[in-house]
């Protein structure tokens, strides 16, 4: 039962990333300006335009040109840059490693604090530490990213000289002037994402309380601690999971804004770049991965709450 | 001999504070005594206080509520000032709790083994080890099937009869000096309620505790119960000794309780039907119904919950569907109300085939036919006013607007017997009955000719059942509407119902006309759920077991089976090589009523026969020994 559960999540994954690339596609192919026109620019007669038309695919049909695309995409031909003429794959490599790398330092530095705090605001509730956890929270989730961002890069690198507000990344720097050029980006991109995970494992927590299992708990004398800890927590763990990776996909594909502030060179950032520059085949690869890193995570998470639950874990 | 005092309650308060900061008193001055080895009854309705008081013994109130004043010493101790640590100590240790559903007080992520033993090995009673040792030896004592590994399973892997033993052996594992028994029956099918009980009574004379024991139910607390306390409105009305308050009560209050007491099921104690509302075609058919989930194969459901199943409701007329649960009672009222397609069959209105599928029925077709669910808390929209609650199908199947409408929401809350006012409350403010009540009247303002009850009046207390009952009785007789009525209480049935229907397994095992379903000769599994229902008797209990279709009947579970008879295996009558093997034959009897059997009528009459033989004999006798002829 729970091995077709996960196997119909991977399907429902499947079909939905077949729906995206339809959509994708079709979207780009709407957006106006022709790679062709742009790419030969001043150049450009009808004869060598139709010429690159026909070299490029764009003279097919839309269903054709579709199937080419993703059959290429399948077999890990992304293309070619239509703007620069490098191979999208070489782009994306080189941005996609820096991207990677940022979400994963977040995800390991705010996972662990979130599900802490979450726990302690939710262990000892109406406390001064609980209430300021939640007002924190409230605040950083209500405030667009910028502006934490901004304020920021305001305190530690205007006024107090002491990190850098851009990362610029050569290769060969050392580990703390590594760690001290990502510091701001990873600042930033913690307190974001963290708020929702607080919030979401205190209410998960808070909410589980309220069972009769928790009360039957206390009236054996369970120290609250681990009633917490050891029956609230596991039947807690699907919404929480599934906002840890709801908040996972956006580091990969979300974080532009940050990206563009710190001037971090991501994939968030490719994507815009291209989509200034006409580059559709590098947009669509782009829009390819960002969903694919949702769905990845998202069926992730769901077998993480299957697993979690004895139901489904062990049937009758 | 004047035995020593456990747990002495002495002019114990305790309040609730409302939102305006106004101290509501909620216990108002009880006192009581447990003794060692002594089980002590509170009873009375929902309000009166008797789980509030009780949770006083393991020093905890539901959020809300506080203690106000008074004394709670538990061996001279008093619970209630003690220090925090020290009253989370004696939880568990010292008192134990079992409360009354036992499926929603497992934690379903935990092992049973580990929530069983969690609290002795935590207070330090006793180490992991000889705590599991306990527990399955408990889980022996208790009858549990598979002894030995059910520790190892899930809650969701055992039924709810068993849960709630394993919910004593939670309870008795640390072996505390008190247990607190929360309605521990109240939800069971009354089959699984005498083996539970049974197992209760058994594993507390042997380990010689003592015992609170809140119910509403007087029939099981005289099966139980040393002493009794009758509370009302958060005051003790009246206290004694068992035998001293059932069969010698004093105080009003108390006898009213006492006659609230569902009757035995027997023939003749239903109303008469005026015929008044008599018409040539039934009202609902339902004809070679079988049905089921997880799709459709080859015209056979994936999982067949009913088979077979032909029942008719005339005009007016009431027709019972009883059974345990998981018998598909629930299931035969969702494919009448169309939610439930059926796999194979026919579903007739007036005479008319009605399609299966809800999404296919006619407007009227669907007013005609509606649905009372069980639980008025989740029916009734919290957010919207009991006008509107009742207002929607006024508007949706008849079209009334503004004035019309107010003056038809009147008319039908006075058809429930509820003031008009109550059209601009939320269902929040009124009281389960009342709430029931609305639950009703919601399906009424459809103006139906077939209402389909499931489980009406199992969550209301006796008095206010017994009221829903009255008032389901006038609503019949005034408009002619007939019921399905669904319950596993056999008395409710008895006193409700003109036709009974007897669900076993998912197969109509018998049916007929309620006065000769409840005489004999009898289907074996009838007679078993009969003779399954508490009366209010000291002594009653262990009478019963003596029978032999106890025996048989209460031990073992039920199989869903597609060969043979669905109840050979709980039958104390079977044959083997043709009940095992063979469809029962239909008999058909005087009145349309049909049993389903392979034995012949003599044989049944003559096991009739045979268990008044054995019942009269133990009496006389009073024979210690069970009689069991095989």
């Amino acid at each position: 039962m729970m091995k077709q559960m996960v196997l119909q999540r991977i399907a429902i994954g499947f079909a939905t990333l077949m729906v995206v690339s339809v959509i994708v596609f079709v979207m780009t192919s709407w957006l106006p300006g022709d790679v062709a026109s742009i790419i030969l620019g001043q150049a450009a007669t009808p004869e060598t335009l139709a010429a690159l038309r026909a070299e490029l695919g764009t003279d097919q049909p839309l269903i054709i040109q579709y199937f080419s695309w993703l059959g290429n995409m399948a077999t890990g031909d992304l293309g070619i840059s239509k703007a620069g003429g490098a191979t999208i794959s070489s782009l994306i490599e080189s941005r996609i490693g820096n991207t990677m790398m940022m979400a994963g330092l977040v995800a390991l530095v705010s996972i662990p604090i979130s599900i802490a705090l979450g726990l302690y605001a939710a262990m000892h509730p109406g406390t001064w530490l609980d209430r300021l956890v939640t007002f924190g929270t409230l605040s950083t989730i209500s405030v667009p990213e910028f502006f934490i961002a901004t304020v920021l890069v305001l305190i530690l690198a205007v006024n107090l000289h002491w990190l850098p507000s851009t990362t610029y990344l050569t290769g060969d720097e050392t580990t703390w002037q590594f760690l001290k050029a990502i510091a701001m980006p990873l600042f930033t991109l913690v307190i974001v994402v963290s708020a929702q995970m607080i919030r979401m494992t205190r209410a998960g927590i808070l909410n589980v309380m309220n069972s009769p299992y928790i009360e039957m708990a206390i009236l054996k004398g369970v120290p609250r601690k681990r009633i917490i800890l050891r029956h609230a927590f596991f039947n807690a763990i699907g919404p929480i999971v599934n906002v840890i990776a709801l908040n996972l996909a956006y580091l990969v594909s979300g974080v532009v804004i940050v990206e563009t502030i710190f001037s971090y060179p991501g994939l968030a950032k490719l994507m815009i770049d291209a989509v200034q520059t006409r580059d559709l085949p590098l947009v669509q690869a782009c829009a390819m991965i960002f969903c694919g890193t949702y769905v990845v995570l998202i069926i992730l998470a769901d077998v993480a709450s299957i697993l979690s639950n004895p139901r489904l874990r062990q049937p009758k | 001999m004047e035995r020593e005092k456990l747990f002495e309650v002495k002019d114990l308060r305790i309040s609730a504070t409302n939102d305006d900061g106004v101290e509501i008193p909620i216990v108002k001055g009880v006192s009581f005594d447990i003794h060692k080895g002594e089980v002590v009854a509170l009873i009375g309705e929902s309000g009166s206080g008797k789980t509030t008081i009780s949770l006083a013994s393991l020093a905890y109130t539901k959020p809300g509520l506080h203690f106000a004043g008074g004394e709670a010493l538990l061996n001279g101790e008093d619970v209630l000032t003690m220090a925090p640590l020290r009253q989370r100590e004696i939880r568990g240790a010292n008192v134990a709790y079992l409360a009354q559903s036992a499926a929603a007080t497992f934690n379903p992520a935990i092992t049973i083994g580990e929530q069983v033993t969690e609290s002795a090995v935590l207070h330090g009673v006793l180490t992991q080890e000889e705590a599991t040792k306990r527990a399955v030896k408990l889980y022996h004592a208790l009858e549990l099937p598979d002894a030995d590994r059910i520790g190892f399973r899930y809650p969701h892997q055992v039924s709810g009869g068993q849960l709630q033993r394993l919910m004593a052996a939670m309870a008795l594992c640390g072996n505390p000096d008190l247990m607190v028994l929360d309605e521990p029956t109240t939800a069971l099918d009354v089959t699984t309620q005498i083996e539970v009980l049974k197992a209760f009574k058994k594993v507390i004379h042997e380990e010689n505790s003592a015992a609170i024991y809140v119910t509403h139910d007087l029939a099981v607390v005289a099966q139980v119960a040393d002493h009794i306390v009758v509370l009302y409105g958060g005051e003790v009305m009246e206290q004694g000794s068992a035998d001293q308050i059932i069969n010698n009560p004093t105080h009003a209050y108390t006898k009213r309780l006492m006659e609230a007491v569902r009757p035995k099921p027997e023939a003749g104690m239903g109303t008469e039907v005026s015929g008044d509302h008599d018409r040539s075609i039934d009202n609902l058919q339902v004809e070679d119904m079988t049905a089921g989930y997880g799709g459709i194969v080859d015209g056979d459901p994936r999982v067949t919950v009913l088979r077979d199943i032909n029942v008719s409701v005339e005009n007016g007329h009431v027709v019972g569907v009883i059974g345990e649960s998981g018998c598909g009672k629930s299931t035969l009222a969702r494919v009448m109300a169309g939610m439930l397609p059926p796999a194979r069959g026919k579903i007739k209105l007036d005479g008319n085939l009605l399609e299966g599928a809800l999404k296919d029925r006619k407007l009227d077709e669907l007013q005609k036919v509606q649905f009372v669910f069980q639980m008025a808390d989740t029916a009734l929209n919290p957010k919207q006013v009991i006008g509107d609650i009742i207002g929607r199908p006024l508007e949706f199947y008849h079209g009334l607007k503004g004035k019309e409408k107010h003056a038809k929401v009147a008319e039908i809350l006075d058809l429930v017997e509820l003031p008009a006012e109550f059209a601009s409350r939320y269902p929040m403010e009124l009281s389960g009955g009342q709430k029931q009540r609305i639950n009703m009247a919601r399906s009424l303002a459809a103006n139906p000719e077939v209402m389909l009850c499931d489980e009406v009046t199992s969550a209301l207390d006796s008095i206010v059942g017994a009221n829903v009952i009255k008032l389901l009785t006038s609503l019949r007789d005034k408009t002619g509407v007939s019921f399905v009525f669904i319950s596993h209480d056999l008395s409710t049935v008895a006193s409700f119902a003109d036709e009974i229907v007897v669900l076993y397994a998912g197969r109509i095992v018998e049916q007929g006309p309620t006065d000769e379903v409840l005489e004999p000769p009898f289907h074996p599994y009838t007679r078993l759920l009969i003779s399954s229902v508490p009366e209010m008797r000291i002594g009653w209990l262990e009478e019963t077991m003596k029978k032999r279709e106890m025996a048989v009947g209460i031990a073992r579970g039920v199989e869903i089976t597609a060969i043979g008879c669905p109840f050979y295996n709980r039958c104390p009558l079977g044959i083997e090589g043709t009940c095992d093997k063979k469809v029962p034959p239909r008999i058909f009897l005087s009145n349309g009523h049909e049993i389903d059997c392979h034995l012949t009528l003599a044989q049944l009459k003559e096991a009739e026969a045979e268990a008044q033989r054995i019942l009269h004999g133990y009496e006389k006798l009073g024979n210690e020994d069970p009689v069991i002829v095989a």
